[in-house]
């Protein structure tokens, strides 16, 4: 079944024209990539999704229901939940206030308890800190309260943005060691991610965003080897002939 | 000087109880500046409606009583008459507050901050002279609120309470708790502290923020409302004028305080209340007079901010991770 579909998608910030006319593809079970420089329109893809900037042509479609004009809180409740970029924790509430709004459209207080403790078993450092002030935390934990906090809302599409931005290469790897173990456990995951290589390691498609169209799409490992990607997002030197 | 400090404990108790009203209204500019950065202008006419609709219920159905007793009720009237001024306070000033929001605050929430602030300062020109013109077209230039209790002191280990502070330790100080329990404990509370902290992650969460804004707004009034019914039994007397240095004074506590927190409001109303209560207690002493209660509210907050810039518990400004 097709999870996330973006059809011809057009978005404008004030008079700048980001997204122009993009067709995405996820399908359930899939972890996608998104790549793309600063300022391709990544970001706004995220928040295209959650209905923070609306198309002004084109349509989302998740699960065959088009969200391109509901609110984000519909389209939390639709099963979509965000790990923001810069991890966006609030930062003056304890953890588990973060987690408990993390479920903030669910009214199922016992499967909340239990979504709860679940967060903790996958994340002993939060069940430690759970009633820490997020803002405390250092950055590979926020992340991890950022991550659990999407979990809360029980997506059946985790949408990811940066999630191993700012942290350190062990942090990194426990958070697409992370990522890969929600996927498994049946949730899909669009990701927007810097660190090419390591996302498209774990992914199965992907996408590249430049200056908000889509130049390339393929498998991970095709992505991984073409020579865009290669030069662009994996840093090898361009050879001047 | 003796006798001002022979008189001091009676001192420090009014000036609780002018500073627990204090507070109440510096919790909603400090609710509502927390959320949206704005200072809204128009929060103490919000408080002076609170007085002149519960005298508007009081006149209508205790009037009858209340006249043939100078303005004083007993029994089980008395409470049904307090009920009623602090339920009426409670539904006008927080159907105002919602009102004003939706219609003068929310067209600009993406306008720059100025226009806002200069709209705000329009809705209070609007209410007080709506309320001014209501008084003179119907002769109530001067509205004596009735006391509903017997004015009387009451010796309590030593001090002398008035009677009519009673009614603001008992009710200022259930508002005070039923707020923080309402921002701490509560799911709503948890989405305006989100949303204060940081809106688009709060609506990423599936908060929606204006239904979290309009509540904030309606809270803060009902807490206004309330602090006008206090007020004006404490005063015994309400009109169109009495909201603008008392929305004045408790903005100056909430800053005292640390504007966007909740605590720094309580405590920077208490303050003004007790530096405005020492004094005016100096006059009786001194003759150094009441006029200098405001002066020396304003003096103290100088003091303060030019020490602490945010005032005394902090603001709570958004910080970003």
């Amino acid at each position: 079944m097709t999870m996330l579909q973006f059809n011809g998608v057009h978005t404008y910030y004030g008079p700048i024209h980001v997204l122009k006319g993009v067709n995405y593809r996820v399908e359930e079970g899939e972890i996608v990539c998104l790549l793309g420089a600063n300022g391709a329109g990544k970001t706004t893809t995220m928040k295209t999704i959650l209905g923070l900037v609306r198309p002004t042509e084109g349509t989302v479609v998740f699960k065959g229901q088009e969200i391109g004009k509901m609110t984000p809180s519909q389209v939390v409740k639709a099963g979509i939940a965000p790990v923001p970029e810069g991890r966006r924790v609030f930062s003056r509430m304890s953890v588990s206030e973060n987690l408990e709004l993390g479920a903030y459209v669910r009214s199922d207080h016992k499967a909340i308890a239990d979504d709860m403790s679940r967060v903790f078993d996958l994340f002993p450092r939060l069940k430690e800190r759970r009633k820490q002030l997020a803002g405390l935390m250092s950055g590979g934990e926020q992340q991890m309260l950022a991550i659990g906090r999407a979990m809360m809302a029980r997506p059946t599409l985790l949408i990811m943005d940066e999630p191993s931005m700012g942290l350190s290469p062990i942090f990194v790897e426990r958070v697409f060691d992370t990522v890969q173990s929600i996927n498994k456990q049946g949730v899909t995951i669009f990701m927007v991610e810097q660190n090419a290589n390591m996302a498209l390691t774990i992914a199965n498609r992907g996408y590249v965003l430049q200056n908000g169209e889509v130049v390339l799409e393929n498998d991970a490992a095709s992505l991984l080897q073409s020579e865009l990607v290669r030069k662009t997002y994996l840093g090898e030197a361009i050879e001047v002939s | 000087m003796n006798q001002f400090l022979q008189s001091l404990p009676d001192t420090l108790v009014q000036g609780l109880a002018i500073g627990m009203m204090y507070a109440l209204i510096a919790l909603g500019y400090t609710l509502v500046y927390g959320i949206l950065e704005l200072i809204n202008f128009a929060h103490g006419d919000v408080f002076m409606l609170g007085g002149l609709f519960s005298w508007a219920a009081l006149q209508h159905f205790f009037g009858a009583q209340i006249g043939a007793n100078y303005g004083v009720l007993g029994g089980g009237t008395l409470v049904m008459a307090i009920i009623l001024a602090f339920l009426i306070a409670t539904v006008s000033c927080g159907g105002v507050g919602f009102v004003i929001e939706r219609f003068a605050y929310r067209p600009l929430r993406n306008a720059p901050k100025l226009a806002p602030l200069v709209t705000a300062i329009g809705v209070s020109f609007i209410i007080e002279n709506a309320v001014l013109v209501w008084q003179t077209g119907t002769g109530n230039m001067e509205l004596t609120y009735p006391s509903l209790i017997n004015q009387q002191i009451i010796p309590v280990l030593g001090l002398h309470i008035p009677s009519k502070a009673i009614i603001v330790f008992v009710t200022a100080p259930i508002l005070m708790v039923g707020l923080l329990y309402l921002v701490g404990n509560t799911r709503m509370g948890k989405a305006m502290r989100a949303t204060a902290q940081d809106q688009e992650a709060a609506r990423m969460m599936g908060i929606d923020v204006n239904r979290v804004i309009s509540f904030t707004f309606i809270v803060g009034s009902v807490l206004a409302g309330c602090a006008g019914v206090i007020y004006a039994l404490y005063y015994n007397s309400i009109d169109y004028s009495v909201g603008f240095l008392a929305g004045l004074k408790a903005f100056t506590a909430a800053v005292l305080g640390g504007i966007g927190n909740i605590r720094g409001a309580m405590l920077g109303g208490l303050l003004v209340g007790e530096v405005e209560s020492i004094v005016d207690s100096i006059d009786a002493s001194q003759g150094v007079g009441l006029q200098w209660a405001e002066p020396a509210v304003f003096l103290v907050l100088m003091c303060v901010l030019i020490f602490r810039p945010t005032g005394l518990l902090g603001a709570q400004v958004v910080d970003k991770a």
